[in-house]
């Protein structure tokens, strides 16, 4: 949509918005890397979750739309927390490069944690560096004993193959060679296509929803 | 740090609860990462979702039914379902019940999901 510069509201519609959970769920469980955070997302899918349980309490008893709309909470409440737990095991498996990517983060760019997930990939940093201290060095000499974590833990891969359907026409993306003797080239994307791409060449689009993971 | 990893995989399957015989093979390191894990972990899970917070351990598989095929491990005594009914959980006894309500029983131990 166009955008005037300020802060536009997120409006909307109740399957709008759980469409949007859907989509940011399948593009964080393809994605290799952990992907920006949609608080604004979360929050609303509560709050929806929060205003479907309470119009089933006063739902009368033995209705048939209950076991509809029950399955339809217990539905959205699994993808909710499929997304989440998703993302907690993105963040403890690259903890070390998440918490570095987060804090070298420039101002206005979004942010690939919430408050809450900040807090929580940094406790987990510094309660397995603990371990680490008390238990595997003190056996390793001195100078063994300033390990990197950066170093030591993986980082995502972004060269694996991803699947994706273009929601957004793009044209001219630059894919680099796999072999040397490649010469770089371009491709067009057409709404509505799919394709197995390296996700380094895509993680832009992803991120702006021009393409989804699948 | 392999060793760490599957120790945090008991967080998930097991719940905050080990059994004895997992911590006995644990060491007095292991038992702190795991307990100061089990906190940073309930603590996020707290602050998701409302009031109440979001317990990300349960809703494991994808819901296919709304109702479940369970067996009693234990005598629990009368458990009231949605409409207002109840049942009377006795060891061995067998019942098809909404799943959301038998979650937290199965977790407990009392109730087992039977499984065609």
């Amino acid at each position: 949509g166009d955008s005037d510069g300020g802060s536009e509201e997120l409006v909307l519609t109740p399957a709008q918005l759980i469409r949007s959970l859907e989509q940011a769920w399948l593009n964080e469980k393809f994605a290799p890397e952990l992907l920006e955070s949609k608080p604004e997302i979360i929050e609303c899918v509560v709050e929806q979750l929060d205003h479907m349980e309470a119009n089933l309490k006063r739902a009368k008893k033995g209705d048939l739309k209950v076991s509809v709309h029950r399955m339809e909470i217990e539905r959205i409440r699994y993808v909710l927390s499929s997304y989440l737990r998703c993302r907690l095991v993105k963040i403890e498996k690259f903890f070390p490069h998440v918490l570095e990517k987060e804090k070298s983060r420039a101002e206005g760019e979004p942010s690939i944690l919430s408050p809450e997930e900040f807090a929580f990939a940094k406790e987990y940093m510094a309660n397995t560096e603990t371990y680490l201290k008390n238990v595997a060095l003190k056996h390793m000499p001195p100078n063994l004993q300033k390990v990197s974590l950066l170093k030591s833990v993986p980082k995502p891969n972004l060269d694996s193959f991803v699947f994706l359907r273009v929601l957004e026409r793009q044209e001219n993306i630059l894919v680099e060679p796999e072999m040397d003797e490649q010469r770089e080239y371009t491709i067009d994307l057409e709404e509505g296509s799919q394709h197995l791409i390296r996700y380094k060449i895509i993680a832009p689009l992803v991120a702006s929803g021009a393409v989804q993971l699948i | 740090y392999d060793r760490l990893l599957r120790i945090r995989a008991l967080r998930w399957e097991y719940g905050s609860v080990l059994p004895n015989t997992i911590q006995f093979h644990m060491s007095a390191e292991e038992v702190e990462w795991f307990n100061r894990y089990k906190k940073s972990l309930a603590t996020y899970m707290r602050s998701v979702g409302g009031e109440e917070g979001l317990d990300l351990t349960q809703d494991i598989k994808p819901p296919k039914s709304l109702y479940i095929e369970v067996r009693c491990l234990k005598d629990y005594g009368e458990f009231e379902i949605d409409d207002g009914t109840t049942v009377l959980l006795k060891k061995n006894s067998q019942h098809f019940l909404p799943r959301w309500k038998c979650e937290q029983l199965i977790r407990q131990g009392v109730l087992e999901h039977i499984l065609s």
